[in-house]
């Protein structure tokens, strides 16, 4: 077999990662897709509507890895090289169906131009304090508030009830565990952007989670 | 002095330590004196703690005895299809 060059730094954090995807470790390779592919999937949906196509994408981005690692220098994590492959090819497959996002609208603040307050206005006086505090929310036992099957599908539905360029940043940070770093290096956003973006994501998150568990009590 | 608006609209920026000393002390200063901000900071947690548990679907047998074909291909240096 040929011997592949590894062109990436002796201190990157994926050499050796990337040494044995080269090397042929097909152990490697296994994990990675098993741990990339809910995550490749869920941002090739931000692009198309059917499963099937992301599956597509998902497929042609592993071929595309294939024919660019050696190549790779590792200027961007593997994962954000990867991930970033997996957008254009998404975004290629949605725009043939006509049902692409436009990155624009992943990179940009969006439809959301101005102010968007994190809370109603209406349960702040005018001295900026609550008018009622927001009620704390329920111990559920025995199993947890984070352990519930039924809220999780709350937070699940709120997230896909977001516009694509809040749910990308909040899938990728608060889902994926990325770095801000990562975040802004993918998508070409500063970390002032990435940072309103999130924000915005929690705060309408977690105001759907609260319809859910009840709203405010009186002091 | 910090309100309870500003701390709901600050509170991003204070979870990914990205404050000012002077500011995010402003800021742990209202919650030690406000129960609803308390709360509220407390809720934002959660819903990230909450995201961050969401379950992952797994990679569907086939899509994955695809990948490690091509991937052993690749390896043998054949031309993809």
């Amino acid at each position: 077999m040929t011997r592949y060059t590894n062109r990436l730094p002796p201190d990157h954090p994926d050499r050796e990662l990337v040494g044995r995807l080269l090397g042929g470790d097909e152990r490697a390779f296994t994990e990675l897709v098993r741990a990339w592919y809910g995550p490749l999937m869920r941002m090739a949906r931000n692009f198309v509507a059917s499963e099937a196509v992301a599956e597509e994408a998902v497929q042609e981005t592993w071929l595309e890895v294939f024919k660019g690692l050696e190549r790779f220098e590792g200027r961007s994590s593997l994962r954000t090289w990867v991930f970033r492959i997996l957008m254009n090819r998404a975004r290629t497959r949605g725009e043939r169906e006509h049902r692409s996002v436009p990155f624009s609208a992943l990179a940009g603040t969006g439809e959301d131009r101005g102010e968007e307050p994190a809370v109603d206005p209406s349960r702040f006086g005018p001295d900026g304090h609550w008018l009622a505090f927001p009620e704390e929310w329920p111990r559920l036992s025995p199993e947890g508030l984070l352990e519930s099957r039924e809220l999780a599908g709350h937070v699940a539905s709120a997230i896909d009830a977001l516009p694509a360029n809040l749910r990308a940043v909040v899938e990728l940070r608060d889902r994926d565990q990325w770095s801000s770093e990562e975040v802004c290096d993918l998508l070409g956003i500063s970390d002032a952007n990435q940072r309103v973006l999130l924000h915005r994501a929690r705060s309408r998150v977690r105001q759907a989670l609260e319809s859910r568990l009840g709203k405010g009590k009186t002091p | 002095m910090l309100g309870c608006r500003e701390l709901t609209e600050t509170v991003t920026d204070y979870l990914e330590g990205r404050m000012r000393l002077w500011d995010r002390l402003r800021f742990q200063f209202h919650l030690g004196l406000c129960k609803g901000c308390r709360t509220y900071l407390d809720q934002i947690r959660t819903t990230v703690k909450m995201t961050g548990r969401l379950p992952e679907a797994p990679v569907p047998p086939d899509v994955e005895n695809a990948l490690i074909e091509r991937f052993r291909d690749w390896k043998r240096h054949d031309p993809a299809p």
